[in-house]
């Protein structure tokens, strides 16, 4: 593995970044880890609060088993161990968030073990080459609830409906030395999530969410002091989190200062991080066994049903793509990235190849090109996404037949996707009544081809004397002749054959 | 006609059964019972008078319609003030939960209505169970019903099942649930002639019990007899998808499979449990329980626990830290009391409240469970604890190779008066050092009155059995009953 | 192991049990009491012996993952769970302002 050569240039020579991430990803689950309650986002203030969450008197916790399935499930998409014995610990202290004065957590036997992920080189990123980072743990936790802060002069209201959410700690080794590291480990981890369907990825609901911890060395040096910036909610602002507290470590350093081991918050509004002063008291959090649990013991059936529900994960579907359907690596990473994609692809893919009566493999790189470059430009044109693209994959599989059955040119194509959109027809019917279909006679188009050539007779002297680029000239006469209808392959071979 | 109030779980529920007297005539007489008792007794927080009656009511009309009354039907219970109780104010004796009324109820609560039971009141007892002798209610003492003869030294009635022991001595009620943490069933029944069941450990649901410390306590029963405990505990127990470390077991038919025959069966005496300057009176009640388990049948045999002196410093590290957690949600946010002095803030009033709604004991238990769980403690204190813990465990698992049951002394004195050890916490602890064992390991345990000391005062035996083997426990229990023939009660002064 | 004043007022401080000079100084000697008794422990010799995990055997049951299916185990039920708040406000529980 190659080196980051990111790089901060300080005062007294270039400094390393590394950065960790422990990234809490919200189970996705109908009632909460340890309560009946939903889950479910948007509901009113504490309304999806059981007696269980509002830690009443006496109350008492009960797993979710599909909680434990997912992480499990995941810890499996990550080649992680899965720890057959695991038990739950108290983290206690007091926040008007917290209920119980203490969180449900897994410190000291977490439920999944060493795992690792890859991310794909991006030289634009100055990733250089594919990169493996580790993965510490996994462990399941609740979350806490909601405080809101400028409803009344003098107090802040508590809503309790998150209170007791499963979530998913997802702990990296400090593996990563560039925010465009910590950008594509955090992107590679919500597709894996995505995939497995343990986690709906979703940053914008906060159903995925990143702790950052950041430190700077001179290159070779022994780790520095970190500190950890919580709860960042997009990939966007990671990285900018990542890079400002880098660039402020550096400055403090090289001012002689020293760097104070601290949580702090992100403010997106300035791209920059600030020491978070009510968490500061120096926390002592008491971890113990609940004793309201008994120890987590999974047996092999169990195990066997979650590895044989996992999906082709995203690698391996790309190294499919590549060495199955001969697809390049590019178009491979793009429909591989998000599951859904893959999804609508492979959907995709079938219907074209029973369209055309030829084999997957073999229309393939048509069906990822048009998709990539076609379908993905116009509804992005638009503002539209794949889920609510008015062009099925049925009708994306007829288009494609008309163009591999040479019924239409890959330039009528554009325009009949652009109708298809606007109109919701299929393309059958789009070219029947444009009359958009490709004229491959080879009379008509010689016809053509000699009336050209009789316009341009300078034109042809000079290809003859060696100007061979106006073959091109020729070619773009001749269709827009034809009103783009000619099959340029046919065209192409009768100019070829007329001039010689 | 016998005074109703002198008659226990069975006889009420058979005599509501044939109809030679309702269930309402025997709530009402409970009822007075408990209203000309409390001022100076203290034993219930709260006394729900038309929640008796109302149960009877339901009860008599069963009875009229032909149909089933239940295993406690027509038996009015008092209640331990740490089962939450649906509409009615549950304290756990705190201030810090004064005035909270639950809206759910308890588990082993909702089971013994179901049961037929009706519910005379919310019984007294130390905060948070949290003490032997039900000095630290934030409502004031219990007071026991019995007194040394010549003296009108207020005695303790036990603790923390104090309010449950006092109710059933004085003839408040006829049985009473109780929760047992380190002996708060047993050590309170010792003290007051009454019977007392700590069943094992998740047979009984804590859903709905206040917590104190979780991987110990478990509800139980009380009464006068072993019998009426039986009933009482078949009604209670059960599994619970609602507490995880509730045990997925039928519940025997303990009341059925009663038999003081004890032959064929060991019975157990720990050596250990011979400690240093235990009372005469102690030991002689300890030997004369011997004696009639042989005469019962059993064969008698020595055993060694040799962990027992630790069980009890075991117990005051896992206990409070545990506690320490358990009653961090009293914070005034949700619930209870909330004190916020001006312009206090969030962590202020955590503070001020907490510094204003638990008892010195709750916050001296707090403390400790805080430092032994605190950083760069842990490992020295709880784990430690834990460890010997299961050597503890060990140790009766050893002992159980040989034997069926153990027997042993309840507590190392008969009952002390009020205040006598209020000074001295660790005094105190030491009262609870023949019970204690027992909770670590999760086994079920049971005092039974045994006798009275020179000054009249009840002395109790306990029987630990193996896990699960209640039916051991009870019979047990059952062969020293029918021969200790004990029938003495406090003398009615209040 | 031994605590002073200090350590005494940084444990109520953890614990969020407000107390006075007076009491603070009356806490030093009753913990210390206690904590030398416990220390006693020491003195066992637990090596190869595992913490206790489970008092009796038995092993963590998981529940199924749907909503609502015991009313005392599930949510909608707002009123109940803010019918003894000390500040109930528009659905919310209100504790003294937060400043983060
Ligand atoms: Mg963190
Ligand atoms: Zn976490």
């Amino acid at each position: 593995m190659t080196e980051s050569t990111y790089r901060i240039q300080g005062a007294t020579g270039d400094w390393e970044v590394v950065i960790g991430l422990e990234v809490h990803a919200q189970v996705t689950s109908n009632s909460k880890l340890f309560s009946g309650a939903a889950t479910a986002f948007g509901a009113e203030p504490n309304a999806q609060v059981s007696l269980i969450d509002a830690a009443m008197p006496g109350m008492l916790p009960v797993p979710n088993a599909e909680c434990i399935r997912q992480a499990v499930r995941t810890g499996m998409a990550i080649d992680a161990q899965i720890n057959k014995w695991s038990r739950f610990d108290r983290k206690n202290y007091f926040y008007a968030d917290l209920p119980q004065g203490y969180q449900i957590s897994q410190l000291y036997h977490p439920i999944v073990g060493e795992g690792s992920l890859t991310i794909e080189a991006d030289e634009k990123a100055g990733i250089l080459e594919e990169k493996t980072f580790g993965v510490e743990r996994i462990h399941v936790e609740q979350d806490a609830g909601k405080l809101m802060h400028d409803q009344h002069p003098t107090m802040s209201y508590v809503d309790l409906n998150r209170s007791g959410v499963a979530l998913m700690e997802i702990v990296s080794r400090p593996d990563m030395r560039s925010p465009a590291e910590a950008g594509a480990y955090l992107r590679k981890l919500r597709s894996i999530l995505r995939y497995v369907g343990s986690c709906d990825g979703n940053m914008e609901e906060g159903s995925m969410r990143a702790d950052v911890n950041v430190s700077v060395r001179k290159v070779g040096d022994e780790l520095g002091t970190r500190t950890e910036t919580k709860n960042v909610n997009s990939v966007r602002f990671v990285m900018q989190a990542i890079e400002h507290e880098a660039y402020r470590q550096v400055d403090v350093l090289e001012s002689g200062g020293k760097i104070v081991q601290e949580t702090r918050l992100f403010d997106p509004t300035t791209g920059t991080t600030r020491s978070m002063r009510s968490k500061e008291d120096a926390h002592d959090y008491r971890y113990f066994p609940d004793p309201d649990l008994l120890p987590l013991i999974l047996e092999d059936a169990f195990l066997e049903d979650c590895r044989a529900s996992l999906p082709e994960l995203p690698d391996a579907k790309r190294k499919r793509y590549i060495g199955d359907l001969g697809l390049s690596a590019y178009n491979a990473a793009v429909l591989t990235a998000e599951a859904e994609t893959a999804r609508w692809f492979e959907v995709l893919l079938a219907k074209a190849a029973a369209a055309q009566g030829k084999s997957e493999s073999d229309v393939a790189k048509q069906t990822a090109n048009w998709l990539i470059s076609d379908l993905f430009g116009a509804l992005n044109k638009v503002g539209q996404s794949l889920e609510d693209s008015p062009v099925t994959q049925e009708k994306g599989a007829d288009l494609l037949a008309l163009v591999g059955k040479g019924t239409i040119s890959g330039s009528i194509a554009k325009q009949v996707l652009e109708l298809m959109l606007e109109t919701g027809d299929t393309a059958t019917a789009i070219v029947e009544r444009e009359g958009l279909k490709q004229e491959s006679d080879t009379g008509a188009i010689e016809a053509k081809v000699d009336e050209i050539l009789a316009a341009n007779a300078d034109k042809v002297e000079q290809y003859r004397a060696g100007k061979v680029a106006l073959f091109g000239f020729f070619v773009g006469q001749t269709m827009k002749a034809m009103a783009g209808k000619g099959n340029p392959q046919v065209v192409n071979e009768i100019l070829k054959t007329k001039l010689g | 006609m016998t005074d109703l109030t002198d008659l226990g779980v069975a006889a009420i529920r058979d005599g509501v059964a044939t109809g030679a007297f309702s269930a309402v005539e025997v709530a009402e007489a409970f009822n007075a019972n408990v209203a000309a008792a409390q001022d100076a007794l203290n034993a219930f927080i709260v006394a729900t008078p038309e929640k008796a009656i109302e149960a009877a009511q339901a009860t008599d009309a069963k009875r009229a319609a032909g149909e089933d009354l239940g295993k406690m039907g027509g038996v009015p219970i008092g209640m331990k003030d740490l089962f939450a109780t649906f509409g009615v104010q549950t304290t756990a004796a705190s201030h810090i939960l004064e005035g909270f009324v639950p809206q759910y109820e308890s588990s082993v609560s909702q089971k013994l209505w179901d049961a037929g039971a009706g519910m005379l009141g919310k019984l007294n007892l130390d905060q948070f169970a949290m003490g032997s002798s039900n000095e630290t209610s934030y409502f004031g003492n219990v007071i026991s019903p019995w007194k040394r003869p010549g003296s009108n030294a207020q005695l303790a009635p036990g603790g923390s099942s104090g309010g449950s022991s006092a109710a059933i001595a004085a003839r408040l009620c006829p049985a009473a649930t109780g929760t047992d943490t380190g002996g708060s069933i047993r050590q309170p029944a010792a003290f007051t002639g009454i019977s007392g069941i700590k069943p094992t450990y998740g047979r009984c649901s804590r859903w709905g019990v206040v917590a104190f410390a979780s991987s110990l306590d478990q509800p139980g029963a009380m009464a006068r007899d072993v019998t009426d405990c039986a009933i009482m505990l078949e009604s209670m127990a059960g599994f619970d998808p609602k507490d995880a470390t509730s045990l997925d077991l039928a519940v025997p038919e303990w009341t059925a499979a009663l038999s003081a025959d004890l032959k064929g069966k060991t019975v157990g005496i720990p050596r250990e449990y011979r400690v240093d300057g235990m009372p005469a009176e102690i030991d002689a009640v300890w030997e004369q329980g011997i004696a009639w388990l042989k005469d019962a049948g059993a064969t008698v045999l020595e055993v060694s626990l040799p962990h027992t002196k630790y069980a009890l410093p075991t117990y005051y590290i896992i206990a409070p830290a545990e506690a320490s957690s358990n009653l961090a949600r009293y914070d005034g946010v949700r619930y209870g009391l909330r004190d916020l002095p001006e312009g206090a803030g969030l962590q202020d009033m955590y503070a001020a409240t907490r510094a204003a709604g638990f008892g010195p004991e709750v916050k001296r238990r707090i403390m400790i469970g805080t430092y032994v769980l605190s950083a760069g403690f842990y490992d020295a204190y709880y784990t430690q604890a834990q460890k010997v813990r299961t050597l503890i465990a060990r140790d009766f698992e050893q002992a159980f190779e040989q034997v069926d049951v153990l027997l042993t002394p309840t507590a190392p004195s008969a009952a002390f008066a009020l205040g006598e050890n209020v000074d001295d916490p660790l005094a105190m602890y030491l009262n609870d050092v023949f019970t204690v064992p027992a909770s670590l390991a999760g086994l079920p345990a049971m005092s039974v009155p045994a006798g009275l000391d020179a000054q009249g005062l009840p002395l109790g035996l306990q029987i630990i059995g193996r896990p699960l083997d209640e039916q051991g426990v009870l019979n047990a229990a059952l062969a020293i009953e029918s021969r200790a023939q004990f029938t003495a009660k406090p003398e009615r002064w209040w | 192991m031994s605590v002073d004043t200090a350590t005494v007022a940084k444990i109520a401080s953890l614990a969020r049990i407000k107390v006075s000079e007076a009491e603070l100084e009356g806490m030093v000697p009753e913990l210390n009491g206690i904590l030398a008794w416990v220390e006693q422990l020491g003195e066992v010799d637990v090596t190869g012996v595992e913490p206790m995990t489970a008092v009796i055997p038995n092993q963590l049951r998981l529940r199924a993952d749907v909503i609502d299916a015991d009313p005392l185990t599930g949510g909608g039920r707002r009123d109940a769970v803010l019918a003894n708040a000390p500040a109930p406000e528009h659905g919310f529980f209100g504790v003294p302002k937060v400043i983060e």
